[in-house]
């Protein structure tokens, strides 16, 4: 099945315990009952957030928007049920810091009522904008995690003249399996939006690649697209990261993306699943992105599965339902185990990038102190990029930033492969971020330094213009003064001399 | 309930730097019971009186140093101390096994900041450091007599021999293949006449003949590597690269003059070459990181193998080829690194072929 040639492109990477089995095999579930709350932030994308149109009070209805997008890159926020606008305030983000993030909360009605839909017959009779504009106006955003708006991918696509169109199922994470799902039980509706992001691309052709460790997804997608000619199924081998786009652009096309160009630059650009299928609903039924399939599992989860959830539902209540044992969790985890984020609690919402939660009990997380580096270089060995993790921690360690730099360190992708293998139980991915993080904040200190300096001199300069002005003006004066007195003076003198 | 943010992953693999050290350990223990089976209870003594010691300067090490003493139970020092024991001549009096592991330990690992922070593999360097320091002691080597066997020393015997310095008769040692092959060579004695008569293949492959302790099994050896590579312990660049080596340029040399030069597989079957690839250079602390890093510092401990053994002084160049190279690793490491995706191997991004 898998082709040798292509085996060979693939570079590093680690074969991660799966964990896949607990949710594979159950359908997703949609009669979750509605929450009667649901919290929507208005940035769950790649850009600047979106901007309210309701103001509290205000009654809505599902799929009627609720925040316009902003700028150029951007996504609006639509209602993922019916009810009462209670509050557009601040509230915790589903982040590691849950630091406030402006947040629309709907109480819902619980009669869960769409507005108006304007659903589209035939795309394909649709300009190709039309196509990029109905997607950017239905929100739809990158479900692989990235949430990058899908509507300027689009017309980036478009203006470059992409040639193929490469379709992500590789869902390398362990644990998750919300694309496996979707990909089994809605294999027509993706392939119908990889049909249509097509049209709007003007695309030739569509490759799909899939992880061997889903066969059932695979035979499905297959069958699928049996009639399109234009699309191919590509079977790939399990090896986290196999998700990475630049990873699956080299797999299935042979070509590398050059450090710092995008990948319309070798002239193809990747969609999630999951986006297809997105974009499939709002073209065809009209429905803006206001559910998404989500994984729960872990250890600390009675009764895993996926379930297909509006956005800003509570975790609480999404954990509630699959059973999930408080006492039991180590680790609340939003995304799959190897790069998402650990939450501080579960009163959060999901947002549109929000594949998996993982409850994640004391066994599963890793465990273990930190012991000397003994150099063994399996980092080095399962790094992606090709870099050096282990020298590039030695780097941070040592605050020698510029130097880590200097070997790599912003091509990092943070996918944490070298974390997972280092017996010595190195964090290395977290000093990356680490650095990454310093070195932005350290650049951003330089531009707020450079910026008052120059503020600074400015207001001098203002400062020595108006004092010069100012001396300027008072020697006019005193010499308008000085000549009015002479004249006062030589008029009274001319006055006295005729009597 | 809270929980303390932390980055990912959230689960790895669990290996632990122990559980690597007893792989090797494990990987070590057929060659080690056949050693301490063909050489008898001086052996035995030696393997522990060595182990004893590097375990205690560890103790000791860590305790000035102020670390935890759970270190000790990492299996490094017990690793070393094998490796060590494996390289010495079987019946060396109990003094070398002490200093050597002194030296492996303190000035090989410890003075450097403990496990991961030195520059020399801590066996060879003790090792080296012996055989230039005692020339006699390490170069006496026993005959096989295998425990319980006639011609074996018995227990108080071995006492003896390793603890009261008792003298060892000549009719019981003699020379180790490679060490014949200088003498003989010096004499204008070419082989492969010199060397028929003293050694059979058979028995030089299987460890039957005169050498240290765990190094005279090939086969032995090659299968404990062979474990560690299915294991993913280590990986197959440093051991083929340095076999290949050191076969590629006995070949040619044979090839050229068979009266002068050994055959290949004399070379591959005799003294430290086979538990040096698999145990010795793929040492992780001191050898390189990169793929092709690896592929040149095994290549070229073979090659200075071969020159060592065929025209240096000593018969046996291996413990100096890797402490050479291991004084290479930081040299390589700089120059040799991985090609970064979308850059070329100078770092520049790759050109957008249009």
């Amino acid at each position: 099945m898998i082709n040798l040639k292509r085996l060979l492109r693939v570079r590093g990477g680690v074969h991660a315990e799966e964990h896949k089995h607990a949710t594979a095999d159950l359908p997703i579930q949609t009669q979750l009952p509605i929450p009667e709350r649901l919290y929507i932030p208005l940035q769950q994308h790649v850009g600047k957030p979106a901007e309210p149109v309701v103001k509290v009070g205000d009654k809505v209805l599902k799929g009627q928007l609720l925040a316009h997008s902003q700028g150029m890159i951007s996504a609006p926020v639509h209602a993922p049920s019916s009810g009462l606008i209670a509050d557009i305030n601040f509230y915790p983000a589903p982040h590691p810091s849950a630091l406030p993030i402006r947040t629309i909360v709907i109480e819902t009605d619980g009669l869960d009522q769409w507005c108006e839909l304007k659903p589209v017959d035939d795309p394909f009779a649709l300009e190709p904008e039309e196509i990029s504009m109905r997607v950017g106006a239905a929100g739809v955003v990158g479900m692989g995690g990235a949430t990058f708006p899908a509507a300027v991918k689009l017309n980036l696509g478009r203006k470059t003249e992409i040639e193929t169109l490469l379709i992500n199922g590789g869902e390398c994470e362990p644990y998750l399996t919300c694309d496996d799902r979707l990909m089994q039980e809605r294999a027509d509706a993706i392939i119908d939006g990889v049909r249509i992001m097509l049209h709007g691309l003007q695309a030739k052709q569509a490759k799909m690649g899939i992880e061997d460790n889903k066969p059932q997804a695979i035979a499905q997608m297959r069958t699928a697209c049996r009639d399109f000619d234009n699309i191919e199924v590509i079977v790939t081998p399990t090896r986290y990261p196999m998700g990475w786009d630049r990873q699956l652009i080299r797999y299935i096309t042979g070509e590398e993306v050059p450090a710092g160009s995008r990948a319309t630059d070798v002239g193809v650009l990747m969609h999630n699943v999951a986006t297809a299928y997105a974009i499939h609903q709002a073209i065809r039924e009209g429905k803006p992105s206001v559910t998404r399939v989500v994984t729960v599992s872990g250890q600390a989860v009675a009764s895993p599965g996926n379930f297909e959830a509006p956005i800003g539902t509570l975790i609480s209540e999404l954990f509630a339902h699959a059973d999930v044992g408080e006492s039991q969790v180590a680790r609340i985890v939003m995304g799959g185990p190897m790069m998402g984020e650990a939450l501080p609690h579960s009163d959060l919402p999901i947002v549109k990038a929000s594949s998996g939660l993982l409850a994640l009990g004391a066994d599963e997380i890793k465990p273990g102190a930190e012991q000397p580096c003994i150099r063994c270089a399996s980092c080095v060995d399962v790094c992606p990029v090709g870099l050096l993790p282990v020298d590039m921690a030695n780097r941070i360690k040592a605050n020698q930033l510029d130097a880590a730099v200097s070997i790599g360190l912003k091509d990092c992708i943070s996918c944490g492969s070298c974390s997972y293998v280092c017996p010595s139980n190195i964090p290395l991915a977290h000093y990356f971020k680490y650095a990454s993080g310093e070195l932005i904040g350290r650049q951003q200190a330089q531009h707020k330094s450079e910026q008052t300096n120059k503020l600074m001199q400015e207001r001098n300069k203002r400062m020595e213009r108006i004092e010069k002005q100012k001396a300027e003006e008072a020697a006019r004066r005193k010499a308008e003064k000085e000549a009015r007195d002479k004249a006062k003076r030589e008029q009274a003198e001319a006055e006295e001399a005729t009597p | 309930m809270k929980i303390k943010p932390v980055s990912g992953p959230h689960h790895n693999v669990n290996r632990g730097v122990s559980r690597i050290m007893l792989h090797v350990i494990f990987a070590l223990i057929p060659a080690t019971l056949f050693g301490l089976y063909i050489f008898g209870w001086p052996a035995v003594n030696l393997f522990v009186v060595t182990i004893a010691s590097a375990l205690l300067f560890e103790y000791l090490c860590l305790k000035m140093a102020g670390k935890p003493k759970t270190v000790l139970l990492d299996g490094s020092a017990l690793l070393t101390g094998w490796l060590l024991a494996m390289t010495l001549p079987p019946w060396a009096p109990w003094w070398i096994g002490v200093v050597g592991s002194a030296l492996a330990i303190v000035i090989g690992k410890q003075v450097y900041g403990g496990l991961g922070q030195n520059v020399f593999n801590p066996a060879m360097l003790a090792r080296v450091a012996l055989l230039i320091s005692f020339p006699v002691e390490m170069t006496t080597w026993a005959n096989v007599t295998p425990l319980f066997s006639e011609s074996a020393p018995d227990f108080s015997a071995a006492l003896q021999i390793t603890f009261m310095g008792a003298q060892l008769p000549d009719a019981l040692t003699g020379a180790t293949t490679l060490g014949h092959v200088k003498t003989e060579l010096s004499l204008n004695h070419w082989l492969p006449e010199s060397l028929n008569s003293f050694i059979d293949g058979r028995d030089a492959w299987l460890g039957f003949m005169r050498g240290s302790l765990g190094e005279t099994s090939s086969v032995l050896l090659i299968l404990g590597g062979l474990w560690l590579l299915i294991k993913g312990v280590i990986s197959w660049r440093i051991p083929f690269a340095m076999l290949f080596s050191v076969w590629i340029f006995a070949s040619l040399f044979h090839g050229w003059n068979p009266a002068q030069y050994l055959t290949p597989w004399t070379h591959l079957s005799s003294g430290a070459l086979i538990c040096a690839a698999f145990f010795i250079a793929t040492d992780y602390v001191t050898s390189p990181n990169s793929a092709w890093g690896q592929l040149v510092f095994g290549f070229s401990c073979g090659l200075l193998i071969f020159i060592i053994r065929t025209w240096g002084g000593y018969p046996e160049g291996a413990g100096f080829a890797v402490l050479l190279m291991n004084a290479a690793t930081p040299l390589i490491d700089h120059y040799i690194k991985p090609r970064i995706y979308g850059r070329n191997r100078k770092g520049a991004p790759l050109e957008v072929n249009e």
